[in-house]
Formats: C-alpha cells, sequence, structure tokens
C-alpha cells in the first residue's frame, strides 16, 4: 500500500542531509511552511542551499534557519525587506552568500529542473546587471526572431518543503487561494518533496479535475493543525 | 521665464493613466503609486487585475476584519477576489507576463530613458541590499510597459534621461510614460509629446527634461 502521511514533523524530514539545497514555499505571508521550516532548524542538516523568494522576516521560520548559521547559500529574487535583519546582517558581514534572481527566472528555472528541461532562454533580465554569472562574466545570450533572450538554467534540488491545503496517502495537493504560489513547481523540481496539510482526505476524496499537484511529485505529506495565516512580519517599508 | 503651472496630484495622475486603459483589458499594477489607479477604473468599464504571486479578477481590498492572508496581492497586502477570478501557481503567473498575455502594466521607476529604457529596481550604492522581485519580468513581458512617476527628483532633476545612470530593469521596454506634469511615449527615436498640464508649454518641458520632445 502506498502510503506518504508522515505522523510528525520530524519523521517527514528525518531524511534531509547536510549539504542539501532546499527549497521552501511561500510568498508574503502565504504558503510559508512554518512547521517544517521549525522541523528542519530542529533536525540540524548544515551547509544548506536555501530557495525561496524572499530571505526571511522577523526573527521566526526561514529567518530562524538563517540565524542558525546552517545556510551557506540562499537563491531569492527580493532578500531586502522592512524586517529582513537576520539576513541582511548575514550577508553584510560575508556568512551568506546571495544568488539574486528575477522571480520570474527563478520560478521558472525552479519548473525547468522538474521539467528536464537543459536551460532555456529568456528575455528577462537580458542587458542587466543579472544578466551576469557569479563570477561577473556575462551569460550566454542569443538574439532570437530579432529579440534579445538571457540564457539561464535549472535550479535543482534535494528537498522541497511546501505548505498545501489538502491531501490524500499517494501525495496528491490541493491549495488555498495565493498560498500555492512556489509550491507546484517546486514539488516538480526536487529529489523529495514534503507538504504541510491542513486536511487528510480518503483516496477519492479530492475531486480528481481539482487536484493541483499530482501524487508523483510528493514525497511525503505531514498534517498541521490549522492556525489563521497571520498579518506579520511584512511590516511596510517606511 | 516664469512657469505658472499646477502639477496632477497623485489622484489625479492615477485618473489620467486610468483614462488611458481601455475595457476588458488585462492590466498588473506595481506596488506602490500604480496602486491607485484601480481607485480610478469607472465601475461600468470590466478590466480584469493581474498580481504576480497568483490571482487574475484581483478585487479591493477587504473590509475591515475580513483580511484572509492567503489571498494577498504582491505587495503582500490583503486582498479580494471578485466573482470569476481565479488562482494559479507562480509560473503560470509569470509566464502570463513573459508570454505576453497582459495588455498592460504599469510601474513605477527612478529613471526611464527618452527610448524607453527603464531602471526602477536598484540605487546601485555599494552596501545596498539589492532585490529584484518580479520587476525585470514585468517591464519587459508585458504588450505595453507604462510608468507612473513625478517628473522631477526630489532635488528638481529630471527623471527621464538621455540614458539611465541607475542599473537598468529592462531595455527599450517602456511605451508611455505619466508624470505630474506630461504624459510622453517613448520612441526608437526618443520622446513623444502626448499631453501636458496647463500653465506649461512644450518649451518649458524640453527645457526641464534636456531633451527635444516631438508634437
Amino acid at each position: 500500500m502506498i502510503n506518504k502521511i508522515a505522523t510528525s514533523v520530524a519523521e517527514a524530514l528525518a531524511g534531509v542531509p547536510d549539504g542539501a539545497t532546499v527549497m521552501i514555499g511561500g510568498f508574503g505571508t502565504a504558503g510559508i511552511p512554518n512547521e517544517l521550516i521549525d522541523g528542519l532548524i530542529e533536525q540540524g542538516a548544515k551547509d544548506l542551499t536555501v530557495v525561496n523568494n524572499n530571505a526571511g522576516n522577523g526573527d521566526t521560520g526561514l529567518a530562524a534557519l538563517l540565524a542558525t548559521g546552517r545556510v551557506r547559500k540562499i537563491i531569492c529574487s527580493f532578500p531586502r525587506q522592512a524586517d529582513s535583519h537576520v539576513f541582511d546582517g548575514l550577508y553584510r558581514s560575508g556568512r551568506l552568500e546571495l544568488e539574486l534572481v528575477p522571480q520570474g527566472n527563478l520560478s521558472e528555472r525552479i519548473r525547468a529542473a522538474g521539467a528536464g528541461i537543459g536551460a532555456f532562454f529568456t528575455p528577462t533580465g537580458f542587458g542587466t546587471e543579472l544578466a551576469r554569472n557569479a563570477d561577473g562574466n556575462p551569460k550566454e545570450t542569443r538574439e532570437i526572431n530579432g529579440r534579445q533572450y538571457v540564457l539561464e538554467y535549472p535550479i535543482y534540488g534535494d528537498v522541497a518543503l511546501i505548505k498545501a491545503e489538502c491531501g490524500d496517502r499517494w501525495g496528491n495537493l490541493t491549495y488555498r487561494k495565493t498560498a500555492r504560489n512556489f509550491g507546484p513547481s517546486m514539488a516538480m523540481a526536487c529529489k523529495q518533496t514534503i507538504a504541510s496539510v491542513h486536511e487528510i482526505v480518503e483516496l477519492g476524496g479530492l475531486d480528481p479535475e481539482a487536484i493541483v499537484t499530482p501524487a508523483i511529485f510528493v514525497s511525503k505529506i505531514v498534517k498541521i493543525e490549522r492556525q489563521a495565516t497571520q498579518a506579520g512580519g511584512f511590516k511596510k517599508a517606511a | 521665464m516664469t512657469m505658472s503651472y499646477q502639477k496632477r496630484s497623485k489622484d489625479q495622475l492615477a485618473a489620467r493613466v486610468a483614462r488611458d486603459i481601455p475595457e476588458g483589458a488585462v492590466v498588473n499594477l506595481g506596488i506602490g503609486q500604480p496602486t491607485l489607479v484601480a481607485n480610478h477604473i469607472p465601475k461600468e468599464r470590466e478590466v480584469l487585475l493581474h498580481s504576480e504571486n497568483g490571482l487574475l479578477g484581483m478585487g479591493p481590498a477587504p473590509a475591515a476584519g475580513q483580511e484572509d492572508y492567503d489571498l494577498i496581492n504582491a505587495g503582500k497586502q490583503p486582498v479580494t477576489l471578485l466573482p470569476g477570478g481565479s488562482f494559479f501557481h507562480h509560473t503560470d503567473s509569470f509566464a502570463m507576463m513573459r508570454g505576453g498575455h497582459l495588455d498592460i502594466c504599469v510601474l513605477g521607476a527612478f529613471q526611464v530613458s527618452a527610448t524607453g529604457d527603464l531602471a526602477n529596481w536598484h540605487t546601485g550604492e555599494k552596501d545596498a541590499i539589492p532585490a529584484v522581485g518580479g520587476a525585470m519580468d514585468l517591464a519587459v513581458g508585458a504588450k505595453q510597459t507604462w510608468v507612473m512617476m513625478d517628473l522631477l527628483t526630489k532635488q528638481g532633476e529630471s527623471k527621464i534621461v538621455p540614458a539611465c545612470t541607475y542599473p537598468l530593469t529592462g531595455m527599450a521596454c517602456v511605451k508611455r510614460v505619466y508624470t505630474d506634469l506630461c504624459t510622453l511615449d517613448c520612441t526608437p527615436q526618443g520622446l513623444r509629446l502626448v499631453d501636458l498640464v496647463e500653465g506649461l508649454t512644450h518649451a518649458d518641458l524640453e527645457k526641464m527634461i534636456g531633451l527635444p520632445i516631438a508634437h
């Protein structure tokens, strides 16, 4: 019998190795798998590369993970926030490497990894500072049908931590509103995908027309009691 | 030379932008000042608002106490979904932009060049922490990219420039610039005048910007 339901966060995260690339879903307040992040801090894996849209807010969640010093590099589109002080401190003191990626390129590079695409040409970022590699050399470009494109490579992950709404023992998932954000693409791009859900239903309980992430992309699901998503952590910049 | 003219207020500027958004358009309004445009789209004109974090058919802010923090816009503010609205994941959302499916996006800017280069993500200061978000994707993705900004900096320098000195967001991507003093098109040949506020002459404007403006 296929049963991807883990009985605890600790059980779900037991296999995360040191040196892993960990993709973490969420945008703004929506879709952040806070309990899985807390579980990862407890689990203790180190020398991690984290892929997330942001780089943590306040002192909890991703910011708390960064504060442990176990993250070597972060790949994201928008690290700076009014309350991203944990990231800011680590970055300024050279203890955390940053790869800044335009948001759509980030999402597409994640998808490409899951879809078996070797690399792709995108117009986003052409002619800008972000069309350079970390060593400062320009990324490969090409003119296609009169338009300029930059060559971007997939981002492969070892583990995806995502927040979904509802799941079943095969690992099928649905999401809630804008909490979907990076979840479906990250689930495709990683060797292992661990999803928190608020509800577990019997097989057949999810409308097959409405399943957003099919079971093939999911390794484990773990039930977390529902808490209303809070506003905190995204103070408006002055 | 004495100039006696009235600047457009933020709301007047938003209303000016809204006037040019046609019925049926799919529009992305950037974070900050562009968000105001939504308040000025006439009720009888149906426009689909897109937010890059994964919704189409975005409605206004919810009433106090009705906020749902799983339903937010790209600026991370709580919003509502109109009947007929939909949710989708990030990669699909950016495909809507990059794939040319959005009719219009309206963005703020630090600088715009006469030929439509845009700088709006980074001041380039050495100790600044860079953050780009969806700015570059939006700038090059929509069928038309419009900028909405004050024409002059607080120091009185034109933000419309011969060539951007701040790091670029996109090249030759801005079609039209709406400012508190004028509306201009950016073309491969340079600036073209659309309108200006009362009391300001074409010659005054050219002097302020320091660039020729075709009629």
